[in-house]
């Protein structure tokens, strides 16, 4: 008599497709999964208890710290509650610069997703190609904000520093180039036989799937819900300008592929918009107290991060620090469905299940 | 040549020659390794943009592979405390040693064959299917579960696709008429097989990247989703030789393909004044390049999707062409 014994196989934490320190147990039966376990929290930093004991414009660079791949998003959902909660007026050429700078980052987000989800269905190439235009983008954002990738470029009531001279002509030349490239990316990738057999129906669940887990980003748009808060709930200036949100059909990996290209498309929209609408006169910072003191109560904003619905929550009383801060973390809840998903799955599956959620660990441990 | 040295009375000569033939065959073939090695680093260097190895040995990084070679053989051999510790040692010679033995049958130039087999191609096929053994056993030897799916994939795999492997090669053998492979190169000197089996081709290739477990079909290791696969738990010199074995099989491969489907030494048309080892040469790079070409293009297709191709696709199409080929030969070569 045959018979087949279950085997329990830890991918991670040092695993090279969980994306950083990701641990899954899964109990296998040969390569079939029979029951997945994620374990988080390798990052966890205490970044919000952190947050109580810090004034305010402290807290910022932490922001930076926990979706590294956009840390402008994580800048500007905390800069934005504070606005908030004090009423504060924000100049309008700040607004041109965050959004320029969050769509940006938006870019370079996906393209790591990009290459990285290629990475782990085997394709080396595409990663180096959309770590090219990746690198244009980080040297666009280094030069506005001084850093690369934690930027602490935003600050409540306005943005750090001023764009250099030149610079929004750069990000207009940049426009067109990026466009060819994208169609260069659908050229080599998404037509691919191979790819479109590792992708489409995999991973597949239904937007009621998908609310009820409490997804958001294009995890949830690939369902074919269209829910985007730049459109639904619009902040800073997204309302003056048009674009579209992509939705898919059948919420499978490779309409979530899908979505995200699309979204990259949208942001480059987005962008050339915004600088040709970009005023040459304006402060960047309003008129901001000296120390900031909210007044006593709480508030919760939310925007769209590349990785879904960002929130963020403060209560405060009337003191130089927060009570309490608490992070809507969009891949943390993304990542909610990964068990359900895996279940008859074989191992390849696991990989490309996991890549095409697109989580950022240190946004998931916090 | 060889036969002369195997048909004459057996001397301490005879064994001179013999070993000094082997030792020079294998030299050429780790030559061809560490050139192959910084080739495709640079080929993949330049497909994705970038100067790839370029500080040891000048621009052209001539010294890279030697270097990393020097580095593998001063790292720590480490075996697993609850590894089967004879098992593991001796997988992988067993996985290297066939990809050696393989290369006595091909015919490099006109006068060069090692061994002038009459059933060169079942030789080759027979031996070559060795190799999987050692990289089960390394599967299994290293007690790590990763290494053990490695190891099952590498079983599983390898059914799939030697069958449509072999059963492709019969359409070359039905119209040489022969497995000599001295033979083969000698029936395309009107026209290369390429052009008269191309079904046969397309899947002997597309079965050749499964059998040489490169990408898109590098299900065996897939550093994404096995970590290393059966090669996981070795380090220093004996992963070095599962290495080695891999690159051999490349140059083996390639010069099958060379032989089976590009004729050999035979010179393109009205170039007869080069001499056969060079068109060999040539042809041969050209399929190596093939090989690299494809594994950066791809991604890496799923374990069952192999083998649905394997059983599917490529066994049905390699029976189809099988019976054409019979059919036409029957009718008209007869």
């Amino acid at each position: 008599m045959i018979r087949t014994e279950e085997m329990l196989l830890n991918v991670g934490p040092q695993h090279p497709s969980t994306h950083g320190v990701f641990r899954l147990v899964v109990k296998m039966d040969g390569e079939r999964i029979i029951e997945a376990t994620p374990v988080v929290g390798y990052l966890h930093r205490g970044t919000e208890k952190i947050a109580e004991d810090l004034l305010y414009t402290q807290i910022i660079p932490y922001t930076d710290r926990m979706d590294y791949l956009s840390a402008m998003t994580n800048n500007y959902v905390y800069c934005h509650a504070v606005e908030t909660l004090m009423g504060l007026e924000v100049p309008e050429k700040a607004e041109f610069l965050r959004v320029i700078s969050m769509e940006l980052n938006r870019i370079a987000s996906h393209l790591v997703w990009w290459g990285t989800n290629l990475l782990d269905l085997g394709a080396f190439t595409p990663f180096l190609y959309a770590f090219r235009e990746r690198e244009m983008i980080l040297n666009f954002l280094n030069e506005l904000s001084g850093s690369r990738l934690n930027y602490s470029y935003m600050r409540i009531g306005g943005v750090k520093w001023d764009a250099p001279p030149g610079w929004i002509e750069k990000v207009q030349d940049f426009i067109p180039y990026m466009r060819k490239q994208l169609a260069g990316y659908h050229d080599f990738v998404t037509g691919n036989e191979i790819f479109l057999n590792r992708v489409q129906g995999i991973g597949k669940y239904t937007a009621e799937d998908a609310f009820n887990f409490s997804l958001s980003g294009a995890n949830l748009r690939c369902t074919g819900a269209s829910y985007d808060v730049r459109k639904d709930d619009p902040y800073s200036i997204y309302n003056r300008f048009e674009f579209k949100i992509p939705v898919g059909e059948n919420g499978d990996a490779f309409d979530r592929y899908m979505v995200r290209m699309k979204e990259i498309e949208e942001s480059i929209n987005i962008i050339e918009q915004a600088c040709e609408q970009f005023p040459k006169e304006g402060s960047i910072l309003g008129k901001v107290p000296k120390v900031i003191k909210p007044p006593a109560g709480e508030t919760f904003v939310r925007i769209e991060s590349p990785r879904g619905e960002i929130g963020c929550y403060i209560k405060s009383e009337g003191k130089t620090k927060p009570y309490r801060v608490k992070f809507r973390r969009p891949s943390f809840h993304n990542l909610q469905i990964l068990p359900k998903l895996l279940v008859g799955e074989s191992m390849s599956n696991l990989v490309a299940i996991l890549g095409g959620i697109d989580i950022v660990l240190g946004e998931v441990d916090g | 040549m060889m036969n002369e040295i195997m048909t004459s009375q057996p001397s301490w000569l005879n064994v001179l020659k013999f070993t000094g033939l082997g030792v020079a065959l294998i030299l050429v073939v780790i030559l061809f390794v560490t050139y192959a090695i910084l080739a495709e680093r640079k080929v993949m260097a330049f497909m994705q943009m970038r100067p790839g190895p370029n500080r040891i040995g000048g621009k052209l990084g001539i010294l890279q592979t030697l270097a990393d070679v020097l580095k593998l053989l001063l790292k720590e051999n480490i075996t697993p405390k609850s590894a089967d510790k004879l098992l593991f040692l001796v997988a992988p010679v067993i996985a290297f040693a066939p990809a050696f033995m393989v290369m006595a049958v091909i015919p490099f130039s006109e006068n060069v064959t090692f061994a002038n087999l009459n059933v060169g191609v079942l030789y080759y096929v027979g031996i070559s299917g060795l190799s999987i053994i050692g990289i089960v056993a390394a599967g299994w030897a290293s007690n790590n579960k990763y290494s053990l799916l490695g190891g099952m994939r590498a079983a599983a795999q390898m059914i799939s696709y030697e069958i449509p492997l072999v059963l492709s090669l019969l359409g070359v053998i039905l119209l040489t008429g022969s497995m000599n492979l001295n033979d083969i190169i000698k029936a395309q000197d009107n026209v290369w097989y390429i052009f008269t089996q191309p079904i046969a081709f397309v899947i002997f290739f597309i079965a050749a990247i499964a059998e040489l477990n490169r990408g898109p079909f590098d299900l065996v290791e897939a550093e994404s989703e096995l970590v290393g696969g059966f090669s996981t738990e070795y380090t220093g010199f004996r992963w070095a030789i599962f290495m080695l074995a891999e690159y051999f099989y490349l140059f083996a491969m390639s010069s099958l393909i060379t032989v089976l489907f590009l004729g050999g030494w035979q010179p393109v048309m009205f170039l007869g004044f080069i001499p056969g080892s060079v068109w060999f040469a040539l042809k041969f790079l050209f399929v190596v390049f093939l090989f690299l070409w494809i594994r950066f293009t791809f991604p890496r297709i799923r374990a069952d999707q192999l083998m649905e191709l394997g059983w599917k696709v490529l066994l049905p199409l390699a029976l189809a062409n099988v019976f054409i080929t019979a059919i036409i030969k029957e009718i008209f070569f007869r």
